[in-house]
């Protein structure tokens, strides 16, 4: 025993640097407590917050690369917010190589955890949630990486958000995973980020399941190179609660997937059912835009070996409700705005890059021609079913670092 | 040891000429007292020991009202460079410094002040270290707070109204958030522009303490003064108030918002702009600013807002600046709708 406690002290002499373990309890001044502890941490180290529910008056953040931020469960280690009277996030991580795992935020005022410039960012069985159901007055995002580069959501669930529940932004090599999204506004939006995989989620009872968005004015666009696949994408049809004005705000209730410029995007291997509007939503960036760089085209677009049952039944969007009736009474699971072409800001038309390939039938085009020509002025037609499709990008592989400390 | 103890008192009551203690400035540990660097002469924090310059800014970020005095000590020997865009080029050792105080009535401004915090940047070799120093109810010492704290503050303000509000001590990760240029923490306020007064720069460079002056210099408004064009007054508070994040290099650099005085972009500047991720902080508006109509611009909602998620800056102010949006309102007004 002495020799051991001895050993013991001899290597903790030896290795200052060692990782250490922060251990906070709930309670007394929690808020102090926490924060003190994630401006403590070291590279290495692990805080471990203890099972129970810790009362928050104001945003928490870590700033230090390398650290594991972990609780009890996301049933019992919650972060609770909602008595926040300042900051725009519950948890904000501002360093790379972090995990944050096994605990619960609930009802942040603005967004549940962000991370910001972070390389190495993991969420891993979270829980996220507005306890109070939808509602326009709940926070923005309930995850939220930003400007990050490898990123890993797994088994991370969501609800609630006024815009998406999972919001992947500007960022690079992604994966979210078996995780589920319910009674957001959005499920889940990959938005101008590049080279994605989002597999193995449930997305359902959001007013949207999956968007692939791609905006102008933001210092990383052109989003490309995302795949979606192995997802069940379940009666998206909640009434859209987001404040307008918001991207998100445009999408109609009972979307089960949409992809809004960008390109090589492959959708696959998804059920997708039950959503009343379009289970697949394929369409160009519609309003005017200054931004040279921009392109709004969706192009080289696959999608191919989903199944669908019982979508398309009660479409929300303006026109919608004609355009089922002409096809039989539902909308067929793919749509198209067939916009193949955009007027640039700096003079001159361009053409799309890629095609539009769709695999699954029926799919049809509203044939709008030109970007900005409103959904009013369609040409409903069928779509003839492209083969070949593309060609299947590499699945994503994030450091093997990252995998193994998510893992454990 | 009795003898010691009086020698001891007479060597204070002797009071040597306090003198800023360098060495401990760059030590890796903070001290736990402002008092060990002394920066100050008094015990209050309101006499600057010698060699702490006063110095002012042209217009300067709102603070839940706080009345700011502002502080610079170079090493000796060690002036700073002229720049003419960014903070000027600092030497090792440099420290800043600025308390935050609110005075019992703002109709007597210079009478029973409270200093709340005095904040430090100081310039070691490896960069800009953000320290804050919360003072005691009594107004005699000053300790190290890196966590963050909230502190009720009540004042008469220039109304006569009675003000009481909850001030938000920042933590060290809230310093680092303002104050970080692409992950590189650095001071905000004494850019050679904001800086210039007309004399500040000019005295700074004549004893010694600035380098490379140029004639011609750059100026930033002053927010408040009447007699400047409307534009640059709002664009001068824009960029001091929003522009440490709302730029490139800043933490809401994926925003696309930039507020910089001198942004050539209209969206960057917000002109029809679309929110990306704002949510709910929208408030059911669709551009961040609208040419000629202040009321349909997300810009001045989310400065009016003291609702966390809503409100712009997300920290740093827990009441709404109204002079400030009705200033920046005055200038969405003014604005030209065919921008």
């Amino acid at each position: 025993m002495k020799i051991s406690a001895l050993l013991l002290i001899a290597t903790c002499l030896a290795a200052p640097a060692a990782a250490r373990t922060i251990m906070v309890a709930p309670g007394g001044d929690a808020q102090v407590a926490l924060q003190t502890a994630l401006i403590d941490a070291a590279p290495g180290d692990t805080v471990r917050l203890a099972a129970g529910r810790y009362v928050l008056a104001d945003g928490l953040s870590l700033d230090v690369a390398g650290v594991t931020v972990r609780g009890a469960g996301p049933g019992r280690t919650i972060l609770d917010f909602t008595g926040q009277k300042g900051e725009g996030e519950g948890l904000l991580i501002t360093s790379g190589n972090v995990v944050i795992r096994d605990l619960a935020v609930e009802n942040a005022k603005g967004n549940g955890i962000k991370s910001k410039g972070s390389d190495g960012i993991s969420f891993v069985n979270l829980r996220v949630e507005w306890t109070g159901g939808p509602k326009a007055s709940n926070g923005a995002y309930g995850l939220y990486p930003v400007s990050s580069k490898h990123v890993l959501i797994d088994n991370v669930f969501v609800r609630g958000a006024s815009d998406a529940g999972i919001y992947v932004g500007q960022s690079q090599q992604i994966i979210v995973r078996n995780s589920r999204a319910e009674g957001n506004v959005a499920g889940i939006e990959i938005e101008n980020s590049y080279d994605a995989d989002v597999h193995h989620n449930v997305a359902t009872g959001n007013a949207g399941g999956l968007l692939v968005f791609d905006l102008p004015d933001l210092p990383q666009q052109g989003g490309h190179t995302i795949r979606l696949f192995k997802n069940r994408i379940i009666a998206n049809n909640h009434p859209n609660f987001a404040a307008p004005g918001n991207i998100v705000a445009s999408v109609p209730s009972g979307t089960g997937v949409m992809i809004m410029a960008n390109r090589d995007i492959h959708v696959f291997d998804n059920d997708i059912s039950d959503n009343a509007g379009n289970a697949v939503m394929i369409v160009s960036y519609q309003s005017k835009f200054t931004d040279r760089n921009y392109n709004p085209l969706a192009r080289a677009i696959s999608v191919h070996g989903n199944r669908y049952a019982g979508n398309g039944t009660r479409p929300g969007f303006p026109g919608g409700a004609e355009i089922a009736a002409a096809m039989g009474g539902a909308l067929p699971p793919v749509m198209w705005d067939g916009v193949i072409g955009y007027a640039s800001p700096s003079g001159g038309e361009r053409a799309a890059d890629g095609g539009v390939m769709i695999g699954d039938g029926p799919a049809f085009t509203l044939n709008l021609g030109m970007q900005g020509v409103p959904t009013s002025a369609a040409r409903p037609a069928p779509l003839v079913l492209a083969t070949p499709l593309l060609p299947m990008p590499p699945r994503i592989v994030l450091p093997a670092a990252q995998e193994a400390r998510a893992a454990r | 040891m009795k003898r010691l103890v009086i020698a001891a008192l007479l060597v204070l009551g002797a009071a040597p000429a306090p003198h800023v203690d360098a060495v401990r400035l760059l030590a890796a540990a903070p001290a736990a007292k402002l008092s060990d660097y002394g920066l100050f002469a008094d015990a209050h924090g309101r006499v600057p020991a010698p060699g702490v310059e006063h110095y002012t800014l042209n217009t300067s970020l709102f603070s839940d009202y706080a009345e700011k005095f502002r502080y610079v000590w170079l090493p000796p020997g060690k002036p700073a460079r002229y720049t003419a865009t960014g903070v000027l080029e600092f030497p090792v050792g440099t420290t800043i410094v600025k308390s935050f105080a609110y005075p019992a009535d703002f109709r007597a401004p210079d009478a029973k002040i409270r200093i709340i915090e005095t904040r430090l940047l100081v310039r070691r070799t490896e960069g800009w270290v953000p320290l804050s120093y919360v003072w005691n109810a009594a107004g005699t010492e000053a300790v190290l707070q890196r966590a963050g704290v909230r502190l009720p503050v009540q004042f008469i303000d220039t109304h006569g109204t009675a003000r009481s509000l909850d001030y938000a001590v920042p933590n060290v990760n809230q310093c680092k958030q303002c104050h970080g240029q692409d992950n590189v923490a650095t001071p905000i306020g004494p850019t050679a522009a904001n800086l210039n007064d007309g004399s500040q720069l000019q005295r700074w460079a004549a004893a010694g303490q600035l380098t490379a002056l140029p004639a011609t210099l750059p100026r930033l408004a002053r927010w408040d003064d009447a007699a400047e064009p409307l534009p640059a007054r709002a664009r001068a508070y824009l960029e001091v108030n929003c522009g440490h994040c709302h730029s490139r290099a800043g933490f809401a650099s994926n925003s696309g918002l930039y507020l910089q005085a001198d942004e050539p972009v209209p969206a960057h500047q917000g002109i029809n702009k679309r929110p990306v991720a704002a949510g709910r902080g929208s408030g059911g508006r669709s551009f961040s600013i609208v040419p000629g109509q202040p009321d349909a611009s997300i810009l001045a909602h989310r400065m009016e807002s003291t609702e966390p998620g809503v409100m712009m800056p997300q920290f740093g102010r827990t009441v709404t600046h109204e002079e400030g949006v009705a200033l920046v309102r005055a200038y969405i007004a003014a604005l030209p709708p065919e921008l």
